[in-house]
């Protein structure tokens, strides 16, 4: 498997080229697009109803009551976020280690990445009790001389998921401005010249624009891996800096960064498998890809499990009572079967990936990720919702109990995600044509030196 | 006689990025300084050949992502110490430990948002307009053919000379760029 391509044989620059540009151009829209865009459209619906009924009623209509205030909209918020993280990871740390494998799946990571971040967006919004007074976490200039308290994780969370909402998207436009370039220049419809040929911006292929564009995509690279590390240790802190006890842990930031990159490479194979057998691009996304991104899956998880492992230890090793008190309740308490299912999906079913047999197998990979979706929600779960039911003071301890509105918001959101994932592969080349090319031209040599 | 300032210049295009960089070298070589090379990619080695050496934009981004985090750090000074300072416990109002996660994500804010608008300022792009477009055959340029372009603005342009010494190139056919 060590040299096994990825690229599949026998393309050439315009082979590559319209394979991928003819999705969006010159094939007819596949029925079971036009399917799935309802469905998922008929889903932001529903989201749409639940949120005006959120607004209109209050938080109220959520399950959440003392001591359990945040409910599934923060677990849905962090899920989220942890999902985008691995299309920045693979855009920008895959590049920055001249990994040729990120090629054809980097730009349809980072669009995951893109709509990842919108749905989480909505959550810290949502979920307060007066969102119409969202805007006062912002710094600006107002006549009673506020402002919002920066020492608070919640406000490092505005300015670090604006941040990376910001640089995410324009690190994906700027990767994007060649390949519009080439659908203006293959569009034969004058309205889809037009819009290709604003967003190519006149692009022209010029060797010294490629230069600066390359040493721009560097730079990119070389500012979103830090980033991304940072973005989810402050939303880590948003646990971390509390002293609820399953929250005031100095594992947190690189437990919750490693279970990041855990739940978006899920997402993305479980986006990528299907999208790649319904548009035939087995040679573009091979099996050396899928193999790599279980690899990857793999060691994410093993950190995660460690992290499993490791916090039960130093609850039994710290001696602290409301520590101990903490485990023993996630593992036998009123929610203990989410915390055993979540040892399922998260430690247990992904061990399944040392076999190469199943890293190579669509079907074994796609159960895998779907196990690990679950899983990482259901650690969010674990984490916010269980360690709130029972802290300190059993006077004070209350139960969650999620209402048809917390499913509604949450179905809601995977349905605004994945509405926005096939309006993407409809509308905008999925894979980096500009970037396959390379691959092509690199296949040219290596093939002329032999 | 044809007034040689009535076209952009002249365009050769090419099959292959070899060709095509062996080509650049050669009108380098040959004197021309006012040349300019188009790819559907990337190629090693051809934004030297055509005489571009140096960008400013690692500079650039270098400077706005300063600018970024003093910026982060002094809105945050600010507040704490100088606009509404705040008796919390007696702890230390500028408590810079607890400002650094907003002044990092500022500077990588200021920093990125540089990159790429000083990557499309320095382009010049959006260009809404570029003689090269009048080139029928150019719209493979974002496909799978490599062009050449010597611009009639270069001192070494002659109509004839030029014309004939693009024909040396191996190219597979030269034209004229209408402006």
């Amino acid at each position: 498997m060590a040299d096994e391509p990825v690229l599949g044989p026998g393309q050439t620059y315009a082979s590559v080229t319209d394979k991928i540009a003819s999705i969006v151009q010159t094939r007819r829209t596949p029925t079971w697009w036009i399917v799935g865009f309802g469905v998922t459209f008929a889903m932001v619906m529903m989201l749409m109803y639940a949120l005006t009924y959120l607004f209109l009623s209050g938080v109220g209509i959520w399950g959440i009551q003392v001591p359990v205030a945040w409910g599934f909209a923060i677990v849905n918020f962090v899920w989220w976020i942890g999902i985008g993280h691995a299309g920045t990871l693979i855009s920008a740390f895959l590049l920055l280690l001249r990994q040729k494998w990120r090629t054809s799946i980097n730009r349809f990571a980072e669009a995951m990445t893109l709509f990842a971040v919108a749905c989480a967006g909505m959550f810290p919004l949502v979920h307060m009790g007066r969102p119409w007074v969202g805007y006062w976490i912002f710094p600006y200039p107002d006549t009673m001389k506020l402002w919002p308290n920066f020492r608070s994780p919640l406000v490092w969370d505005a300015f670090a998921v604006s941040t990376y909402a910001t640089v995410s998207l324009l690190f994906w436009y700027v990767g994007l401005v060649p390949d519009m370039a080439t659908l203006r220049d293959r569009a034969i419809a004058r309205p889809a010249k037009m819009i290709y040929g604003i967003l190519a911006m006149g692009w022209r292929g010029s060797a010294s624009h490629w230069h600066r564009h390359e040493t721009a995509s560097l730079l990119l690279a070389g500012l979103a891996t830090p980033l991304v590390l940072s973005v989810h240790t402050i939303v880590s802190f948003d646990f971390a800096y509390g002293i609820v006890p399953g929250w005031h842990s100095t594992i947190f930031p690189p437990f919750f960064v490693a279970g990041a990159i855990y739940a978006g490479f899920a997402m993305v194979l479980t986006l990528a498998i299907p999208v790649r057998a319904l548009f035939g691009l087995e040679d573009l996304i091979t099996k050396k890809h899928l193999d790599n991104m279980g690899k990857v899956l793999l060691a994410t998880g093993l950190i995660v499990g460690y992290g499993y492992i490791f916090e039960a230890f130093i609850a039994w090793y710290s001696v602290n009572k409301y520590e101990r008190y903490m485990m023993i309740n996630r593992a036998f308490g009123p929610y203990a079967y989410l915390y055993w299912l979540l040892i399922l999906c998260n430690l247990v079913v992904p061990q399944f990936l040392w076999f190469r047999k199943v890293r190579s197998s669509v079907w074994g990979l796609f159960a895998v990720a779907m196990f690990v979706n679950l899983g990482m929600w259901l650690e969010r779960f674990v984490i916010v919702i269980v360690s709130l039911s029972r802290d300190f003071m059993p006077s004070a301890w209350g139960l969650f109990h999620a209402t048809r509105w917390d499913f509604a918001v949450l179905f809601g959101s995977i349905g605004l995600f994945l509405m926005l994932v096939f309006l993407f592969i409809r509308v905008l080349p999925m894979i980096s044509i500009f970037e396959v090319r390379v691959l092509v031209s690199k296949e040219d040599q290596k093939a002329i030196e032999q | 006689m044809i007034k040689d300032d009535a076209i952009y210049g002249l365009m050769a295009e090419f099959g292959t990025p070899e060709e095509l960089l062996e080509a650049t070298k050669r009108t380098h070589e040959a004197g021309y300084r006012r040349i300019d090379a188009f790819s559907p990619f990337p190629i090693d080695g051809l934004s030297h050949a055509v005489g571009f050496h140096h960008t400013r934009l690692p500079l650039i981004v270098l400077c706005a992502g300063i600018i970024g985090g003093c910026s982060g750090f002094f809105l945050q000074y600010y507040a704490a110490v100088i606009s509404f300072p705040l008796n919390i416990g007696g702890r230390p109002l500028d408590s810079w430990p607890a400002f650094v996660p907003i002044t990092f994500e500022l500077t990588i804010l200021f920093a990125a948002a540089a990159t790429v608008f000083g990557m499309l300022g320095l382009n010049g792009l959006p260009t809404p307009y570029h003689p090269v477009f009048n080139v029928p055959r150019f719209a493979l340029a974002s496909r799978d053919r490599f062009f050449l372009c010597i611009m009639s603005e270069d001192p070494k342009f002659e109509l004839d000379a030029t014309w004939k010494f693009m024909e040396t190139l191996n190219a597979r056919e030269v034209c004229e760029i209408d402006l």
